[in-house]
């Protein structure tokens, strides 16, 4: 597979990065910072901080610090509230890069109207609407979103998924979804249009990036609540000083109120909030998934149930022989050599592997030596092929019930040794596939699914996660069984029928579970629209793809695996980064509350353990880390937080020590060091 | 010895509270149990009441239920308390009717099982008001936490249909049940001890230096049984059990300190055998434990090395600091009933809270400012449910998964309420101290004025921190340096009292009510646990840093800067 992802744009790129700051200011309008209750706080206490310094310039009071002091807290509150807004711009205009690397392939084409008519009319692609028709033949682009009605066509999509091979596609199957940006290679295609300009998944998408449009998940939401009201809380710690100062003869500066208050509340998760939850849209859409709603990548998360589709997900598409047993007392060697010349002409991946275990077991034969042969194709109606040689030699190979009743008819049959080995082979998982020499039963091969390179591990990855992974298969429940053991997936529906599926979804959702499953055809569609998450795939039908909240521009079954991850990562960093902003907290209080009182209450000193060298230090310090620690965890907060899957409370120990522990302890290390930076500066 | 002493007792307590948990599930359970043959006198208070007492209440119609009987007690209170005067018998003493913000704060006070007192039993209540309004909020209000916490286990269980049981019958029974039978055996062991039962009058005395003194007695021994039992802490008498009728030795003493904690943990088992998560219950008993030691073992050191600022006077201070306790209980003895009565909402006391060393005086205030290591009957555990909701949202999202307790996913809603409730005491302490600050610092003259403190200074801002706290927490001790009978603390603490109780007992059982209508998740590989000793520290920490640090600028202001100018 030579797959080229759209380049994924540095974390710190400068074009992205000028654009990031220029929607800092933007974004410090207070009708949209009221979004973000947290952020919102800071900016009033930047604007009572603003009007104090001012005040202060005008008529100067030595209980509220000098004019520099206040000035100097007003513009770090300031920066505080723009390294916020910055890290949503960053994330905003990281998602729009990956959303417009892909949108490049669909520049305005030309293309051909169909009228209703019949008539043709040449016009740009922006001129499409919903539901017009258009024409498309080899070598053209295919202008915009649509399925085929008419025709069939090879179509080069590696524009958007980076895969070299061409695809088929045709009309009424399914496979009848086309991409604009696409071309096609061969044929042409009548198309009707699903999407008009700006309504494509992808314009979709870029919408939920954007800060404007986008809603919160449900998730983010309680988060927010939660943050809103940790934020009530410290101003209640705040407000209360006041009056408490007054009582003890401690009038306290309003510059070391609001530094408190900000301190407090969990600026960190709050600055940073919002860029996490577009950095895990934007980590869908570098993964190729383009999501219908910022909710769907969060459910993908707590995934309980993954439907599998066996062909392409858990076995590569195609069945290849694995042993030849020759019929009883039969010579192994001829065996060999005749199920080989047998498939000399068949062009199946079946035929080849046939060919290629023969030659593996040193048996080679060549299609000059049998130029003379009538070779004979499989058809459905004698669901057999075979050659016929000059010599009068017919050699026949199909399903066992086929040959069976060949050689039955030449007055031959298969022994019950033989009859053993068949079912053998197909409780193993297998496929036999019986041959006949001159009408007479020779011998079967075997033919095994091949199961996926790496997706064992993949399916015990799941396991961890605590995700049941189901395989979903036409087989019938014997060689189902066997492949969903070898594959190690956690149940099976064998035989399945499309019905089966969605039946099967409603029973794992009444017990409670979130189910996840992928589909292309348009009987997948009330499957997909059932489940949880659903994601369709790009080459599908438009009733899967407008079933399902999420379209795989792959069409990579395996792509599963990864949303669910992208899931867990957003919660996970959300997650981690509140805790490390609550644990802070431990250090400012030490580092602000002590500064508060010390001038007149200096028994109080004992509690500046950090031995932070004024007051007016101790608070600058603190807001200073406050302020500084937002830009430095915004590569965190983009990239997300890693995600192993060593099970839930494992994981939780991890993420406790580094981000629980670790927060406690950082802002001591950092708050004592801006500190000491002031006070060798002579800034304080 | 001493020490020994108060380890033995906690380990004799927690011996007690296992099988009296197990019992409490079973009960509440619907199942046999030995106290089955009170149903008769149960059913018959439901008959004379009009209650069908087996009629199943949801989430609201249990609160609604709960909010109009403890209405209707108020009332009684009230009435009672106001109309002293009249009391027909059981008044030998003339016990004068009382004011009315008093008798409102003194209603309010026992009605939420705080039994802050801003009067003295002996000179305060006639018999009657200490029988049928103190002693009998002492049960109901008990019972009422009791039952609040029934309702949430039945919410929680996996098979919950939204139905709570019926409140009315877990109140009684729980009263019948749980309360009466524990509180007859510790009256009756009080009784055997010297604690007065009787309803004559004070009895005249002449001492041997010939002066005619009049004691007070009365019906003691029951009041001060379920005084302790039902975290109330309301005493018979002013110094409550200080004074040797409530608390006539060390023997009675343990007992009390073992009534004051008992049902508080027993609470604890039962929630884990009536939803069948003993390791969980484990968890929560560990973390409570935790905590409890981690308030209880600086104040024993603490007290135990007395004070520093009066051994500067050649005090000796080889006892501990025997200041304002007992000295048949001792220091250490005194410290663990401190920090029990504190750390559990009950708020009796055997030493003078005032006269403890300023550390402890820190964590006696830290005890009731967190009001969730063991808590009060019933309460405790809702509080700390409260505290594990927010515990699990924050580590849920860190192992991945929407948040989840006990199978119910844990959404905007039900953190909403978390928060209303986690805000709310923080709020009711720090905002009532605030407004008692700024009426001391802004009148010109308080001493004179307003006379609330007679040492003003960071002691006299720790007296009003801990009424207010001891307020918000339904505690009811106080720093008793404060001249608290004014209409200012009256109804200002009355209105504390009356928010600290309801709203934490409203909202989680709204989330009760929330989760019981959610379908239940199963367990995955990928959910997170609860009952496992990374989440205790999650939740230990989550208490610490939303609890605890939340009160350090105000403690830092109070008994913290008092401890640091001493040494």
């Amino acid at each position: 597979m030579s797959k080229h992802k759209p380049a994924s744009p540095k974390l710190f790129d400068s074009t992205l990065m000028g654009e990031a700051l220029k929607e800092a200011f933007r974004k410090l309008s207070p009708r949209y910072m009221v979004r973000n209750p947290v952020m919102f706080t800071v900016e009033i206490g930047t604007a009572i901080m603003f009007v104090v310094t001012i005040m202060l310039a005008i008529n100067p009071d030595p209980v509220q610090g000098s004019v520099a002091y206040n000035a100097v807290i007003t513009i770090i509150l300031f920066i505080t509230v723009l390294f916020a807004n910055f890290a949503e711009g960053l994330a905003e205009a990281r998602g729009k890069a990956q959303a417009a690397s892909l949108r490049k392939t669909r520049h305005e084409t030309p293309a051909t109207l169909v009228l209703p008519n019949g008539t043709r009319r040449a016009v740009s692609s922006a001129e499409l609407k919903k539901g017009d028709m258009f024409y498309v033949t080899a070598g053209e682009m295919i202008p915009t979103d649509g399925e085929i009605i008419e025709g069939i066509a090879s179509i080069d999509e590696s524009a958007i998924t980076g895969e070299s091979a061409p695809v088929i596609r045709e009309a009424g199957g399914d496979r009848s979804g086309v991409t604009g940006g696409t071309k096609v290679l061969s044929d042409s295609i009548k198309v009707v249009v699903t999407a008009g300009a700006g309504e494509s998944f992808l314009d979709k998408m870029i919408q939920l990036v954007e800060g404007a449009s986008r809603q919160k998940t449900p998730n983010e939401i309680a988060l927010s609540i939660l943050l809103a009201g940790f934020s009530l809380m410290f101003l209640i710690v705040t407000v209360t000083l006041e009056p408490f100062g007054r009582y003890a003869n401690t009038p306290i500066a309003i510059a070391s109120l609001v530094s408190l208050f900000v301190c407090l509340i969990p600026t960190t998760i709050g600055g940073l909030l919002s860029a996490i939850g577009i950095a895990g849209m934007d980590r869908a859409l570098r993964a190729n998934v383009i999501s219908k709603s910022g909710k769907a990548v969060e459910t993908a998360g707590d995934i309980d149930t993954l439907l599998l589709d066996k062909t392409g997900t858990i076995t590569i598409g195609n069945r290849k022989a694995t042993k030849f047993y020759a019929a009883d007392g039969g010579d192994g060697q001829k065996f060999i050599q005749l199920c080989a010349i047998s498939s000399l002409a068949d062009e199946t991946p079946e035929g080849k592997s046939i060919l290629e275990l023969a030659g593996q077991q040193s048996v080679q034969v060549h299609k000059a030596d049998y130029a003379n042969s009538t070779f004979i194709n499989f058809t459905a109606q004698t669901r057999m092929s075979g050659v016929d040689m000059p010599n009068g030699t017919q050699i026949r190979k199909g399903s066992v019930d086929v040959i069976r009743a060949l050689t039955g008819r030449n007055g031959h049959g298969i022994s019950k040794e033989m009859d053993q080995v068949i079912t053998t082979i197909a409780t193993n998982g297998g496929t036999p596939l019986a041959v006949a020499e001159n009408g007479k039963f020779a011998g079967v091969i075997e033919l095994q699914d091949i199961i996926k390179t790496g997706i064992v591990e993949r399916f015990e990855r799941l396991r961890k996660m605590g995700v049941k992974t189901v395989m979903v298969t036409g087989d019938n429940p014997l060689t189902a069984k066997y492949i969903a053991e070898k594959a190690g997936v956690d149940d099976f529906i064998a035989e399945a029928k499309p019905e089966d599926k969605m039946e099967y979804i409603r029973k794992e959702q009444q017990l409670g579970k979130l189910v996840a499953m992928m589909g292309d055809g348009t009987n997948d569609a009330p499957a997909l629209a059932q489940a949880d998450v659903g994601v369709a795939m790009n080459s599908g039908t438009q009733a899967a793809k407008e079933a399902g909240n999420m379209v795989d521009l792959d069409n990579d079954p395996t792509k599963l695996i990864e949303i669910v991850e992208i899931g867990k990562q957003l919660l996970i960093t959300r997650g981690t980064l509140t805790t490390f902003s609550i644990a802070n907290d431990v250090a400012k209080y030490f580092a602000i509350v002590p500064a508060l009182f010390i001038a007149s209450i200096p028994a109080l000193q004992k509690l500046n353990i950090m031995g932070l060298t004024s007051p007016q230090s101790a608070i600058l310090s603190a807001v200073i880390f406050n302020a500084i620690i937002i830009p430095l965890l915004i590569p965190l907060a983009l990239k997300g937080v890693a995600y192993k899957p060593i099970g839930a409370s494992k994981l939780l120990a991890r993420n406790l020590f580094v981000y629980g522990i670790g927060g406690v302890i950082v802002p001591f290390i950092g708050i004592k060091v801006i500190d000491l930076v002031l006070t060798v500066f002579g800034l304080v | 010895m001493d020490t020994f002493n108060i380890i033995l007792l906690f380990i004799v307590t927690v011996a007690l509270a296992i099988p009296l948990g197990k019992y409490i599930a079973k009960m509440f359970a619907g199942e046999k149990t030995l106290f089955d043959f009170l149903a008769p006198i149960e059913n018959f208070f439901f008959r004379i009441a009009g209650i069908d007492a087996k009629r199943e209440m949801n989430w609201k119609q249990s609160l609604k239920a709960l909010l109009l009987i403890n209405a209707i007690w108020f009332v009684w209170a009230m009435i009672a308390l106001m109309t002293q005067t009249w009391h027909p018998f059981w008044n030998p003493d003339g016990i004068a009717s009382m004011e009315p913000t008093q008798a409102f704060n003194t209603a309010v006070s026992f009605m939420t099982n705080t039994n802050l007192q801003h009067y003295s039993g002996e000179t305060g209540a006639s018999y009657f008001s200490q029988l049928f309004v103190m002693t009998f909020l002492q049960f109901v209000s008990a019972g009422t936490g009791i039952a609040a916490l029934a309702a949430l286990f039945r919410a929680l269980s996996a098979k919950s249909t939204g139905n709570l049981g019926n409140f009315y019958s877990d109140m009684v029974k729980s009263c019948t049940r749980i309360l009466l039978p524990i509180s007859v055996v510790i009256a009756i062991f009080l009784m055997v001890n010297g604690t007065p039962a009787t309803f004559q009058g004070a009895s005249e005395v002449i001492t041997s230096q010939g002066d005619t003194v009049h004691v007070a007695v009365g019906p003691v021994a029951p009041l001060v049984s379920i005084k302790q039992l039902g975290t109330n802490g309301g005493g018979y008498f002013g110094p409550n059990s200080t004074h040797p009728f409530e608390n006539p030795n060390y023997l009675t003493n343990a007992v009390e300190t073992i009534a004051i904690i008992l049902i508080p943990i027993a609470m604890i088992f039962a929630f884990g055998y009536y939803l069948k998560k003993k390791k969980l219950a484990r968890m929560i008993f560990a973390v409570m434990t935790a905590g409890y030691l981690a308030l209880l073992i600086p104040t024993v050191i603490s007290e135990k090395s007395g004070n520093g600022a009066l051994e500067q006077f050649a005090v000796d201070q080889s006892q501990g600091s025997m200041e304002g306790k007992e000295v048949r209980f001792g220091a250490a003895a005194s410290a663990m009933w401190g920090v029990s009565t504190t750390a559990t909402s009950n708020g009796s006391v055997n030493a003078m809270h005032d006269s403890f060393t300023a550390i402890s005086g820190t964590f006696l205030m830290l005890g009731m400012q967190l009001n969730a290591f063991f808590g009060g009957v019933g309460v405790g555990l809702i509080n700390m449910f409260v505290f594990i909701i927010m515990a699990v949202f924050i580590s849920g999202l860190m192992v991945g998964r929407t948040p989840e307790f006990l199978g119910k996913k844990i959404e905007a809603k039900e953190v909403k309420i978390a928060v209303v409730v986690a805000l709310l005491h923080p709020l009711l302490i720090l905002a009532g101290t605030a407004i008692a600050s700024h009426t001391w610092a802004s009148n010109s003259d308080p001493g004179a004025n307003l006379g609330w403190l007679p040492n003003p200074g960071f002691h006299g801002f720790s007296e009003m921190l801990y009424e207010f706290t001891s307020s918000s927490a339904n505690n009811g001790s106080g720093f008793e340096g404060l001249g608290d009978n004014t209409p200012f603390w009256n109804i200002l603490c009355g209105i504390v009292m009356l928010m600290g109780r309801f709203i934490p007992i409203v909202g989680p059982i709204a989330i009760g009510g929330a989760f019981a209508a959610k379908r239940h998740i199963p367990e995955s590989a990928g959910t997170l646990h609860t009952d496992t000793p990374t989440f205790g520290l999650v939740l230990f920490g989550t208490i610490v840093i939303l609890g605890a640090l939340l009160f350090f600028p105000a403690l830092a202001l109070g008994p913290i800067a008092e401890a640091l100018s001493i040494f």
